[in-house]
């Protein structure tokens, strides 16, 4: 049976919580992974182990959060190519660009990771499952 | 001194699990600096002793090709004191395990009481810290800490 919008949000909700040592209320769908709820580099993979087991799925490295910073087309002396925002956007439907691409530097795309996006992932996971 | 806090292996299961003891005696200089007349270990070097346990068990599983970091204590609860003459039996368990790093659970017991429950984050650094360099020999996996392990192998086929 397929598990609704509600129990997705609640389960990476359970995530969140358990790995970042944050408050249920903190975690509300706008709220930026690492600015908001205080994520470093390790939680990042703390998250995903968790959501894998949460939710019996396997997350590849640079699947959640693209790493660009390895691809001179996508991204070039910190800041995101236009070829990199458009990856970025197919690879990150959830998320909103409009401050992002006013400043699109490599060092900012973690503000367009948040709660939203992880739910949205985690989605597009169980649904291609 | 040697930063090693466990003393030997006693159970080993590749990928899987790991068992280690260490004897805590009064002859350790750090019983003594927490609290002077009552030497207890501190909690800091339990959780070492787990991170070394647990440490070895993941870098095995990748043939200590990896740099495995304690990245994170996710959790640690502490149920009684640990004190010279007491046996400490730490138990880890890899829960999930990627290019990335690895998650491990584990216990830590003396006389058969819990003493400990610890969560722990590796991270293999040279596949997480994009940009920086690292040497490129594995100074994590010392001689001391593969030792342990061969020692645990070759006590298995040979008894003195």
């Amino acid at each position: 049976m397929a598990i609704s919008h509600d129990e997705v949000y609640k389960k990476v909700q359970g995530v969140l919580v358990d790995a970042l040592g944050v408050d249920e209320d903190e975690v509300t769908p706008d709220a930026v992974i690492k600015d908001d709820l205080g994520a470093e580099s390790i939680d990042f993979l703390d998250i995903s182990f968790r959501l894998e087991k949460a939710f019996g799925i396997k997350i590849g490295k640079g699947e959640m959060m693209p790493d660009l910073s390895n691809n001179a087309e996508l991204a070039q002396n910190g800041k995101v190519t236009p070829a990199g925002i458009v990856e970025l956007k197919k690879r990150m439907p959830h998320s909103d660009f409009t401050e992002f691409e006013k400043n699109p530097t490599v060092d900012n795309m973690s503000k367009l990771f948040t709660v939203k996006t992880i739910v949205g992932y985690v989605e597009g996971k169980l649904a291609a499952a | 001194m040697r930063w090693i806090w466990i003393d030997k292996f006693v159970e080993f299961t590749p990928r899987t699990s790991a068992a280690t003891i260490k004897n805590v005696t009064l002859a350790e200089e750090h019983l003594h600096d927490l609290y002077p007349a009552f030497p207890i270990v501190p909690h800091s070097l339990i959780v070492e002793g787990m991170a070394q346990t647990a440490g070895i068990l993941v870098g095995e599983a990748r043939d200590f090709a990896e740099k495995v970091i304690l990245a994170k204590v996710g959790r640690a609860t502490f149920h009684r004191l640990v004190r010279p003459g007491d046996t400490l039996l730490f138990k880890a368990r890899i829960e999930q395990l990627s290019e990335q790093g690895a998650s491990t659970t584990g216990t830590v017991e003396a006389g058969g009481e819990l003493v400990a429950e610890i969560e722990l984050m590796f991270s293999h650094i040279d596949q997480n810290l994009a940009g920086l360099e690292f040497p490129e020999h594995n100074f994590v996996f010392t001689e001391q800490f593969t030792e342990l392990l061969k020692t645990y192998r070759l006590g298995s086929v040979v008894r003195i």
